[in-house]
C-alpha cells in the first residue's frame, strides 16, 4: 500500500539527490552517458578558484538572507500574531491582509516589485525617493554594505529582500498565530496577577511553552534562506544578488548551460548546508512521537 | 482567544496604548497592501497614463480595455486548461498516495516505521534544485508515446510535471496525514479487525472518513502550491505552449505583452483562481498549515 508512493518519492527525490553527488565528482556536459569521466574535486576547485566571485557572493547573500529573515520578518510575524492575538476587531481581515502575499501567484509578485514599485521610471519608490530623477533599482550592483575584496550586500540585493520580507512575514504570522491560541490562558494570568509586565509575560511564560512552533519556525526560516529561488530568478537581476539555487539552475539553464557536472557540485554544496538541519529536526520531531507513542 | 478577563480589564485601564496598538496594525497592513492594490489599479489604466504619470498618481480614465487584450494575447484560457491538466491529477494522487503512506505508518507499529515517515518529512525540506540536473538529465531520457507527450519524452510533457509534483509534494502531506492520524484511537483498528475488515477496508472506510478535516485542509494548501508552482515548469516544460499559467506568465516582460498595463491585468487573471481558493476555504487553509505546525 505504501509501495508506489515510497518509490516515487525516492526515485524522483532521493535518488537525484544522490545521483547530483556523485555527478558533481564528473565532468559530464548531459550528452551521453559513456561521456561522463570522473575528475575527482575539480569541478569543487573550480568553484573555489574560477568562479569564487559568483560563489561566495552566493554563500554571502544566502547567509544575509538567514540573517535578515530571523531580524526582520521572522519577528516581524511573531509580534504581528502576539498582536493580532489580543481580541482586535477584525483579526480576520487583518490576517487575510498579511497572508496574501503568501497565496499570490509568483506571476503577480513579479509583476509588483518588477513594475509596480522597482520600475525605474515610474515605480512607486522611484515616485517617492527619485526626486524627479529615475532610479535603477534592481539594476544597481553598486554595494551599500561592502565586506570588501569585491564582496558585500548590493543595492539590488536589498531591494530584492523588502519583496521577501513582505511574503515572509505573513506566513510565520498564520504559523505562530495558531500556536497562541493555543496557549493556557491562566499561565499568562497568573503571571499578570504576579506582577509580571508583559514583556516579562511573553519572554518566560508564552514564548517557553510554544517551544513546538518555535522549531517549526526557526527550521522554516532556515529552510526559505537556503532555498530561496523564485523571487530573485523572476526579478531577473544583471548580478550580485545570486544565491546558491541560482548558481545551480544557471548551470542548467543559463549561459553555462548543460554543464551537470558543475551544476551538481553546487547542488551538493546546497544539500550540504540543508541536510545537518533536516536531519536534526527529523530526528527531534520523531523522537518526541516515539516516547509518546512508548509512553 | 485573549483571555476575557484581562482583554477586558486592560481595554479600561490603558486606553492610549490600545490606540496605538489598532495604529500599528492599521499601517502595516496598509504598507502591505501597497504592491497589490497599485497592481489592481494599473490593470485599469491605459498604459499612456501610468508612464506619464506613475503607478500612483492620479487617474485621468478607467479601462478595461487592459483586461480584453490581456486574455486574447495571453491566451489566458489555453493557459488555465494548461494548468488544470497538471494541477487536478497531481492533487488528486498526491492525496491519495500519501494518505496510504501515513495510514501505514501512523496506524501499524512496524520497525521502519519512523525512518519511512522520516525519509517524506526530510525530502519535504530539501530544496528543488539539488534534484534538477539528474531529474533533467533522467526526464530528457524517459520515452513517451506521443498521445502521453507533445514532445516524446517525460521532459516537456504534463505527465512529468504531475509526477514530480506527487513526488516531492507527498513529502510533506505524509507528514501532516501521519501526525493527524496518529491521534485517532489505536482500538479503531483493532475493531475492525475483530469484524474481519481487511487492511483496505480499514483504511477506507474508518481511518479516511476521520481524516477528511485533514484532507479537505491539504487540499486547498497544495492547490495553491501546486498552481504557484514555478521552478519544475519553468525547468520540465521549457515549451511555452504547454506550460501552465504561473510560469508562463511569469517572464512577463516582453513575451507576450508590450505594455506594464497588460501585464497587470494578466497577472490578475493568474491571481485570480488561488485568492479564491484562499479567501472562499480560508479556514482549511490555515488548518492545513497548522496540523503540520502544531505537532512540530
Amino acid at each position: 500500500m505504501a509501495g508506489i508512493p515510497t518509490i516515487l518519492h525516492v526515485g524522483l527525490v532521493w535518488i537525484p539527490t544522490i545521483a547530483s553527488i556523485l555527478l558533481s565528482f564528473s565532468n559530464w556536459k548531459g550528452i551521453r552517458f559513456s561521456d561522463i569521466t570522473w575528475v575527482g574535486i575539480t569541478n569543487y576547485q573550480q568553484i573555489f578558484t574560477v568562479f569564487e566571485k559568483n560563489f561566495f557572493q552566493a554563500l554571502i547573500n544566502n547567509s544575509v538572507l538567514l540573517v535578515f529573515l530571523f531580524v526582520g520578518p521572522t519577528t516581524l510575524g511573531i509580534i504581528l500574531a502576539y498582536l493580532l492575538d489580543k481580541d482586535i476587531h477584525g483579526t480576520r481581515f487583518f490576517q487575510s491582509i498579511f497572508f496574501t502575499p503568501v497565496v499570490l501567484s509568483l506571476a503577480v509578485v513579479g509583476f509588483m516589485w518588477q513594475s509596480v514599485i522597482y520600475s525605474t521610471e515610474n515605480g512607486l519608490a522611484t515616485q517617492l525617493f527619485g526626486g524627479g530623477k529615475p532610479i535603477d533599482w534592481l539594476g544597481n550592483q553598486s554595494f551599500l554594505v561592502p565586506f570588501g575584496g569585491g564582496y558585500g550586500i548590493s543595492n539590488n540585493f536589498v531591494a530584492i529582500l523588502v519583496a521577501m520580507a513582505w511574503r515572509h512575514s505573513g506566513y510565520i504570522m498564520v504559523l505562530y498565530l495558531a500556536g497562541l491560541k493555543s496557549v493556557d490562558n491562566t499561565l499568562r494570568e497568573a503571571a499578570m496577577l504576579d506582577g509580571s509586565n508583559e514583556w516579562q509575560t511573553f519572554r518566560h511564560v508564552v514564548f517557553p511553552s510554544l517551544k513546538p512552533i518555535n522549531v517549526v519556525v526557526a527550521v522554516i526560516t532556515v529552510i526559505e534562506a537556503l532555498r530561496a529561488f523564485d523571487i530573485i530568478y523572476v526579478l531577473n537581476t544583471p548580478r550580485k544578488t545570486e544565491v546558491l539555487s541560482i548558481l545551480t539552475t544557471n548551470n542548467l539553464l543559463g549561459e553555462g548551460g548543460g554543464n551537470v557536472g558543475r551544476g551538481s557540485a553546487y547542488a551538493t554544496i546546497l544539500f550540504v548546508l540543508c541536510f545537518g538541519f533536516v536531519i536534526w529536526y527529523v530526528r527531534n520531531h520523531y523522537r518526541n512521537t516515539q516516547e509518546g507513542a512508548d509512553s | 482567544m485573549t483571555g476575557t478577563g484581562v482583554g477586558a480589564r486592560r481595554r479600561v485601564r490603558v486606553k492610549p496604548a490600545r490606540v496605538a496598538l489598532y495604529a500599528f496594525i492599521a499601517l502595516t497592513a496598509l504598507l502591505w497592501l501597497v504592491p497589490i492594490a497599485g497592481a489592481i489599479f494599473a490593470s485599469f489604466r491605459p498604459f499612456a497614463d501610468t508612464v506619464r504619470d506613475g503607478f500612483f498618481s492620479r487617474p485621468r480614465s478607467f479601462t478595461l480595455d487592459n483586461y480584453a487584450n490581456a486574455w486574447d494575447q495571453g491566451d489566458i484560457l489555453h493557459k488555465y486548461w494548461n494548468t488544470a491538466l497538471v494541477l487536478v491529477p497531481a492533487l488528486v494522487l498526491t492525496l491519495f498516495f500519501s494518505s496510504m503512506v501515513a495510514f501505514v505508518a501512523s496506524r501499524y507499529s512496524w520497525k521502519f516505521n519512523i525512518l519511512l515517515l522520516s525519509v517524506f518529512t526530510a525530502g519535504n525540506l530539501l530544496p528543488q534544485q539539488i534534484i534538477i540536473q539528474p531529474l533533467f538529465q533522467f526526464y530528457n531520457r524517459v520515452e513517451m508515446p506521443s498521445f502521453l507527450s507533445n514532445s516524446g519524452k517525460l521532459n516537456g510533457s504534463t505527465w512529468g510535471l504531475v509526477l514530480i509534483h506527487v513526488a516531492f509534494q507527498s513529502g510533506f502531506c505524509t507528514f501532516v496525514l501521519s501526525n493527524y492520524m496518529k491521534l485517532l484511537p489505536k482500538s479503531l483498528n483493532e475493531a475492525a479487525r475483530i469484524d474481519g475488515a481487511g487492511v483496505w477496508n480499514q483504511y477506507r472506510q474508518i481511518i479516511m472518513p476521520l481524516t477528511l478535516p485533514a484532507v479537505a485542509a491539504l487540499a486547498t494548501l497544495e492547490f495553491t502550491w501546486i498552481y504557484n508552482d514555478f521552478f519544475w515548469a519553468v525547468v520540465l516544460e521549457q515549451q511555452g505552449a504547454d506550460r501552465p499559467i504561473t510560469s508562463s506568465l511569469a517572464n512577463l516582460g516582453g513575451e507576450f505583452f508590450t505594455d506594464d498595463n497588460l501585464i497587470a491585468a494578466a497577472s490578475m487573471y493568474v491571481a485570480l483562481p488561488t485568492l479564491i481558493v484562499y479567501f472562499a476555504l480560508q479556514r482549511y487553509f490555515i488548518a492545513g498549515l497548522t496540523i503540520g505546525a502544531e505537532k512540530g
